[in-house]
């Protein structure tokens, strides 16, 4: 009984250390393109309304290249390191490589078999949210807000 | 560290055996329970209730002509007759069951409000409105050209009346919706002081008691409020019972909210009268087997004592408040003392989201809520984007606050690494 609950506890701080890894808190406490572009092509707020975070993404386009990137907003720790994170995931891009890395990173977070997460590179830091099921909306926000910023240059350049 | 502590006015070990859920372990750590103010943990007189209704009486109310309906029907009237004394009602006909207190807040807007508010008349609320007593007044504004009047905070979360409670009123002045204590920084507001004033000039008062009637005695005859809304989860009843209390003449002046079976008095092809109160507003199916044991829960409340509750609560919330000051970094929100505010005690660290800290603390079994506690006018003049909190009921225990402070010190700890 004792030994069954040490086991428990063992694993959920070895569950916490994979939550919180060490290039998360970095990204957390030095975010990366943290700011506001000059003149951005798009720029896209996102909220969690459930928790109240917010990141706002902003996107400089060259063609069909990422050649800018910032975020700002507030929250915990998991949704502004995620986002500091797609910045430097994203930059240097093109828009539809940066569509297939929001569709590899998502599918990572629901768990799907069909992503190496490996393939995402330090994305991959973040699969370890998804043992905290309510922290996955954290870790997407940033995400969702890029696709949505995506999806609105798209239907711009169809006009 | 060891403290002096105060002896509880409740006698919580042996109320703790009520309550099954206490027994588990979350990640091999005892649950320490300090979420109430969100929802109240059931006591095992509530769950038998349920499992009583359902298994020896199971039927619908007011419509059948067999034994079971009869005994059911006994039952759900007999828990409206409890909730009515329980606040000190007039009357069981004041007592409107609904499925949370935001329906019932609700249906006042929509029915009484919908009547009675026009263009240039003034609503009174609070910056620190649950968002369940402040976005039915603003919509109801937006359409009929009301203007909602917003009373501001002071430093400490508590109403700014330093012009005095008069000089809110206007002779536009309809309504007051005012929270009697704040879900978030426990603030307790001086309602029935709103009561007067508003009476004075012929508006009404709404108060949100989700917050106050399952904490401390609540008499809505020496309130003098015309309603008062809250729900059963709140206080150890289940999920899915509101309750409106409305003064009589009210009820019956008011038009219904939702129509169809149940409160209606004759139905023909051209035409429907309505049902007498309370009926005419619980429309269809009600809640039934959570009415009753709701009924139950209020038992329990009665047979423990509210007053107890009370200093209990006081107690636990003055020895949190003392233990989190003496940690470095922390800010506590809200009223210095502990007769101004409720069981319910927001904090931040400085320097960590409440989501962090939330995620840590349940790490070691102990849940809190984190995040804006659906008041976010008061999370945005407190200029944060959501806080900690740690809630108390009749179940918790000094010791329970310390492994609360121990917490978050690993808390702190683990993001300084």
């Amino acid at each position: 009984m004792t030994r069954a609950r040490d086991e428990e506890y063992a694993r959920q701080e070895a569950e916490l250390d994979e939550l919180y890894r060490d290039v998360i808190l970095d990204h957390y406490r030095s975010p990366r393109h943290r700011g506001s572009l000059a003149s951005p092509t798009i720029s896209r707020e996102g909220l969690n309304p459930l928790c109240g975070d917010e990141v706002t993404i902003e996107l400089g386009l060259k063609g069909d290249v990422i050649a800018e990137v910032a975020f700002h907003g507030s929250g915990c720790s998991i949704s502004q390191s995620s986002a500091s994170m797609l910045t430097e995931a994203v930059l240097g891009k093109t828009l539809a490589e940066a569509e297939t890395l929001f569709r590899g990173f998502t599918a990572m977070m629901l768990g799907s078999d069909e992503i190496d997460p490996e393939s995402l590179g330090d994305l991959e830091a973040l699969s370890g949210v998804r043992k905290f099921p309510v922290r996955v909306k954290c870790a997407t926000l940033a995400w969702h807000t890029l696709a949505e910023a995506l999806e609105l240059t798209r239907r711009d350049r169809g006009k | 560290m060891t403290e002096a502590r105060p002896a509880s006015s409740l006698d919580v070990a042996r109320i703790r055996q009520d309550f099954p859920i206490l027994q588990r372990q979350v990640y091999g750590k005892p649950l320490v329970y300090l979420d109430n103010a969100n929802t109240t943990q059931k006591p095992r007189q509530v769950i038998e209730a349920l499992v009583r209704y359902y298994e020896t009486y199971n039927a619908n109310i007011h419509r059948a002509v067999h034994r079971l309906g009869e005994e059911a029907t006994a039952a759900y009237e007999e828990a409206r007759m409890k909730v009515a004394a329980f606040i000190n009602a007039p009357s069981p006909e004041c007592i409107v069951f609904t499925r949370n207190a935001t329906e019932a807040i609700n249906l006042v807007a929509y029915t009484w409000g919908r009547a009675n508010i026009r263009a240039g008349d003034e609503i009174l609320t609070t910056e620190m409105e649950h968002h369940s007593n402040f976005v039915p007044w603003q919509q109801l504004a937006h359409e009929t050209g009301a203007q909602l009047r917003v009373i501001g905070l002071t430093e400490e979360q508590m109403l700014d009346l330093r012009d005095g409670i008069e000089s809110n009123f206007s002779d536009r002045t309809k309504l007051v919706a005012i929270v009697h204590a704040n879900n978030t920084v426990g603030t307790i507001n001086p309602v029935a002081e709103f009561a007067r004033e508003a009476h004075r000039r012929g508006a009404l008062v709404l108060i949100d008691g989700a917050q106050s009637v399952p904490h401390m005695p609540v008499d809505v005859q020496a309130l003098d409020c015309d309603f008062l809304a809250f729900s059963a989860h709140k206080m150890l009843g289940p999920t899915g019972v509101g309750v409106l209390y409305a003064r009589r003449e009210l009820l019956e002046e008011m038009p219904p909210f939702l129509t169809g079976g149940e409160m209606i008095s004759k139905v023909t092809l051209e035409e429907t009268t309505w049902n007498a109160v309370p009926a005419k507003f619980e429309a269809g199916t009600p809640n039934v087997a959570d009415v009753i044991a709701f009924g139950a829960a209020i038992d329990y409340l009665n047979d423990l004592g509210m007053p107890d509750v009370r200093e209990h609560e006081k107690e636990i919330t003055a020895y949190t408040l003392r233990r989190l000051r003496q940690l470095e970094d922390v800010i506590i929100y809200g009223p210095p003392g502990v007769e101004a505010r409720g069981g319910v005690v927001s904090f931040n660290y400085s320097d960590l989201h409440p989501h962090d800290v939330g995620t840590l603390l349940d790490s070691q079994g102990v849940a809190i809520r984190a995040g804006h506690g659906c008041n976010q006018p008061l999370m945005r003049r407190l200029g944060v984007p959501g806080v900690s909190r740690a809630s108390f009921y009749v179940y918790n225990t000094l010791e329970e606050v310390d492994v609360l402070i121990e917490a978050l010190k690993a808390a702190r700890a683990f993001f300084k690494r």
